[in-house]
């Protein structure tokens, strides 16, 4: 089947939904890639890269979508690409059909399948092709970016010998992927980093990035909800939130906000006598720009300015990034893919019995298939399932009986012996004992790595036995003498062998 | 033409230098010059011997000599590192076989004659030589049979086997007591006959019983059989160098089975009864209805980029590296990562392999050097901070179910706990289990990647991205 990469046609969009390389790595799923002219250019993905990793060319957006079966895109189709889509084929790029339920109802008629990247379920096999992740991470770390290029000061306090720098201060609210790669960032550049989430169990993974954790003073209330993703909260919450983002409002140089609730307008979380409370030269980033904004005076799209406080209210954070974001965002389609081309031979089978891929089909052949039955996991930590119980390590306690015993037996066994042995066996079963013990204590020193060479080198010497061979050698007998002279060659070999394989084990051991 | 008593110090001497032998294998600096001891010992050994003890036929003698000597010589040198396992067991068998000769010969040759009390004596060291001899024996070429591939590794077992064994153990005890009546009365070549038939049996039946994951516990017990045949020879024959020589290899033998043994958490009785997990109460079904959940696969190419990437890599080799001789590749590429600053690392689970050490010997044999190389213990802590770990043709020594459920048959054997670090790397031929045949979770981790093929041929293209 022909994939085909249409240029994005959305005003501003930069990325493009594959790469040479993730292109190069399709074609060995079995799939021959078409690129429209131009489409990664925006990227830094030359027309002759891509054909370098052997995709075709072809100059106009109308090629792709007659040409190709399988469209990807990364915006959501407008109005006129979508037109172009018909019964059979497959489109796969961003949707939210929750926002656009008349995209959404266009598609479906079209009778063309339709994958959703941002309805791809939050399983932890589904990471893989987690687009929103990989995209909320660049936005994180761009949103840092954006609020350094509008604030008038250095991240990080600095001692110099023009005067002291205090370290900038940064808050991030809401703790989720973008939100923990804002706070990296921040904290590469040597800022001072505070976040908060609704989500209590979020605070060991900002901590873990170096960040304080603000706690709110406030009876338990989980903030998770389905799927790991944040929930509205009460309103005593939310009035103790306010009160905090107040306080803190005053403190902080930089506030990034990422707090977004599925399927609801964006949280307002910092009022606008926030911002008036806050310093002059402040900048605040506000992700959830899009969704209407975290903040009250968002202008979405744009950077506006507020009583000395920049408001960046950009909604293309990922595109602005575009060679980064195409990378992460076309692996994420090849990982989808992998998983639609089970037989690998560029055929797509959407299976609904998968979850990943029954999540993020949101229509299949003319019929709606969104919203997905709820996931069966969630990206939160699993209560139901008890941790597993200890290896119950059978440690019998040693019984005490066990060791008297056994002396006991052997001083019979011993004294038994001495009653009836002859005096010469004894002597030699004194030698044999003490040669035992010896053997135990030289061997317990004898380094693990060298327990080859220790059985080649004790194979060797165990060969003295032809000692025993050559005390009958000499023997009048005949069948005697041929036994005996038959024993000394294949002891011999083993002298010989045992020594001559320990010296070339040993000769290999080198530091 | 020397005295005894000048030959009974040279067997002083070479007890002292077979001792030194041993005790210079402590570390890698004494190891040479240890083996040299042991050369010099049995030289001294056999030199006193033969101008001591022997009277004539020299000839015979020296030609014999010169035969086994060049054949193991010609055998040393041709044997490849990853068949070390079945050298070293067709060589016990060679012990064995000379005990019960030596037995034999000393049965039949009535040059010493005892009565009495010394007589019994002597026919119980007769009779238990060759029959430790005998075992070793079988039991040898049994283990060869199944290192080398000729038997299938997988382990026999024939209902009411425990029951079987008891039956010849007690077969043999009544033959001995039969050998030493008969003895007395200047026979006692028959029951001699029929015990030699039964412990060649047993020993077969043991080693066919006992699976391919626990051939490390096989071989250093053959070890020590072989040891303790020499001994009882050494009884047989009143000469003490064999006594003291066969209890020192007897001790190695077993201390190094016990190491096996206590690495994989089985109890020694449990593995020569063989089979796998009939020992135990837990039904080795368990873990079945586990959820299985799916494997992410990974090329050579971006194995490539994840060994480059990262600053800790670990390898953890088994016995897949040697099947596919893919040392030396995992030199080349170790090698490679070391010079861009990559910290590489390799570690050894005791029993990966098919005998003691088997590891450490193929990695010497790719040059690695061993102050690289890791035992369990040393580094099982170390994996959090490890990015890669890289685990070739292992399987059970790596097992997370081995410390998390109590069901599982390797439950509670110390494994290298890979799956702590950033990203696990398994190089399998395929999904199939291991030798203990227990499904891995390690493979379904989330952090965990499959690079499937043959190790040699992965592993160069890995070096070749590299």
């Amino acid at each position: 089947m022909k994939i085909g990469v249409p240029k994005e046609i959305f005003a501003g969009e930069r990325r493009v939904a594959t790469t040479p390389e993730v292109a190069g790595q399709l074609q060995k799923l079995g799939y021959s890639v078409l690129v429209e002219s131009g489409a990664g250019t925006e990227s830094s993905f030359s027309d002759d890269a891509y054909r370098a990793a052997g995709c075709e060319i072809v100059t106009s957006a109308d090629e792709v979508w007659s040409q190709a079966d399988i469209i990807m895109k990364v915006r959501g189709p407008e109005k006129e690409e979508a037109s172009r889509l018909t019964a059979g084929k497959t489109l796969i790029s961003f949707l939210w059909p929750a926002q656009n339920p008349e995209m959404l109802k266009q598609l479906s008629e079209s009778g063309a399948t339709v994958l959703a990247m941002d309805s791809v379920p939050r399983i932890s096999r589904a990471q893989k092709a987690d687009a929103l992740s990989s995209m909320g991470n660049i936005a994180g770390y761009r949103a840092v970016v954006e609020a350094a290029q509008h604030f008038g000061r250095f991240f990080t306090g600095q001692i110099t010998a023009a005067g002291k720098v205090p370290p900038a201060k940064v808050l991030v609210i809401g703790a989720g992927v973008a939100g923990l790669a804002a706070i990296g960032a921040a904290n590469s550049m040597g800022a001072i980093v505070r976040a908060f989430d609704t989500r209590p169990e979020v605070k060991e993974q900002v901590e873990s990035m170096n960040a304080e954790f603000l706690m709110l003073d406030f009876k338990d209330e989980d903030g998770s909800g389905e799927g790991g993703y944040a929930k509205v909260m009460s309103d005593e919450f939310i009035k103790a939130e306010m009160a905090l983002f107040a306080e803190q409002a005053k403190d902080v140089d930089i506030i990034i906000t990422t707090a977004l609730i599925p399927g609801k307008p964006a949280p307002r979380l910092i009022t606008a006598d926030m911002v008036r409370a806050m310093k002059d030269g402040s900048v605040i980033v506000d992700l959830a720009a899009e969704q209407g904004g975290n903040c009250e005076l968002t202008e979405p799209g744009k950077v506006a300015k507020a009583n000395g406080v920049t408001i960046i209210g950009y909604t293309d954070l990922p595109s602005r990034l575009a060679t980064q974001s195409s990378q992460l965002y076309a692996t994420n389609l090849r990982h989808l893919l992998t998983d639609l081309t089970p037989e690998k031979d560029g055929n797509i089978v959407v299976d609904m019995d998968d979850e990943l891929i029954r999540g993020a089909t949101v229509c299949k052949a003319g019929e709606t298939t969104w919203p997905p039955p709820a996931p069966k996991l969630s990206a939160a930590p699993k209560k139901a399932k008890p941790a597993p119980a200890p290896v119950a390590v059978e440690k019998k306690k040693p019984s005490k009986a066990g060791p008297v015993i056994g002396v006991i037996v052997a001083a019979l066994a011993l004294l038994g012996l001495g009653a009836v042995a002859p005096q010469s066996f004894m002597a030699h079963f004194t030698v044999f004992v003490l040669a035992c013990f010896v053997g135990y204590m030289v061997i317990w020193n004898v380094s693990a790595s060298l327990h080859t060479p220790l059985m080649s080198v004790t194979n060797a010497i165990s060969s003295i036995i032809v000692i025993g061979a050559l005390m009958q050698i000499s023997a009048t007998d005949t069948l005697t003498m041929w036994i005996a002279t038959a024993t000394v060659l294949i002891t011999s070999i083993n002298i010989a062998g045992g020594f001559a394989v320990t010296r070339r084990m040993l000769e290999m051991f080198r530091k | 033409m020397i005295s005894s008593g000048i030959v009974t110090v040279s067997y002083i001497a070479a007890t002292v230098l077979f001792i030194l032998a041993l005790g210079g294998l402590s570390n890698q600096e004494t190891a040479r010059r240890g083996n040299w001891y042991g050369i010099s010992g049995m030289a001294i050994a056999l030199l006193a011997t033969v101008l001591g003890v022997v009277t004539q036929n020299y000839v015979i003698l020296m030609v014999a000599l010169l035969i086994g000597g060049s054949i193991g010589i010609v055998l040393a040198r041709r044997v490849q590192m990853t068949q070390m396992p079945e050298l070293v067991a067709i060589l016990h068998s060679l012990v064995g076989l000379a005990a019960v000769a030596v037995g034999y010969v000393s049965f039949m040759d009535h040059a010493a004659e005892f009565t009495g009390v010394e007589k019994t004596i002597h026919d119980i060291e007769t009779y238990l030589g060759i029959l430790i001899g005998a075992v070793t024996f079988s039991g040898s070429v049994i283990a060869f049979g199944k290192l080398s591939g000729r038997i299938s590794g997988s382990p026999l077992t024939l209902p009411g086997r425990h029951w079987f064994n008891l039956l010849l153990l007690l077969g043999a005890i009544w033959f001995g007591r039969e050998f030493v009546i008969q003895s007395a009365a200047g026979a006692g070549i028959t029951p001699l006959m029929i015990m030699t038939g039964i412990a060649l049996l047993f020993g077969i039946h043991m080693v066919m019983a006992i699976g391919g994951a626990d051939m490390p516990v096989v071989v250093s017990m053959l070890n020590s059989y072989s040891g303790w045949a020499a001994s009882a020879t050494g009884f047989m024959l009143g000469n003490d160098l064999l006594i003291v020589t066969g209890a020192l290899v007897g001790s190695s033998g077993a201390i190094l089975s016990y190491i096996m043994c206590r690495a994989m958490n089985r109890k020694f009785i449990a593995v020569i009864a063989g089979g796998f997990g009939t020992g135990g109460g837990g039904s080795p079904a368990a873990g079945g209805d586990e959820e299985q959940g799916e494997v992410v696969p990974i090329d050579p190419q971006e194995t490539a980029e994840l060994l480059s990437n990262a600053k800790e890599v670990m390898i953890i080799p088994g016995y897949g590296m040697a099947v596919a001789q893919a040392q030396h590749t995992v030199f080349e590429i170790t090698k490679t990562l070391r010079e861009k600053g990559v910290n590489v690392r390799f570690g050894i689970h005791p029993v990966a392999g098919r005998m003691p050490g088997h590891m450490n010997v193929l990695l010497a044999e790719a040059k690695v050097p061993y102050d690289i190389v890791f035992e369990m213990e040393e580094i099982n802590e170390d994996f959090p901070n490890v990015d890669v770990s890289v685990v070739i043709g292992a399987n059970d020594i790596v097992n997370p179910s081995a410390l998390t459920d109590p069901n599982s048959p390797i439950a509670g054997m110390p494994v290298l706990e890979c799956w702590k670090g950033k990203v696990s790397i398994v190089l399998k031929r395929s999904m199939a289990t291991g030798y203990a045949g227990v499904q891995n979770p390690l493979f379904f981790e989330e952090n965990t990647r499959m690079l499937f093929g043959d190790a040699k041929q992965t592993l160069d293209e890995v070096l070749k991205a590299l």
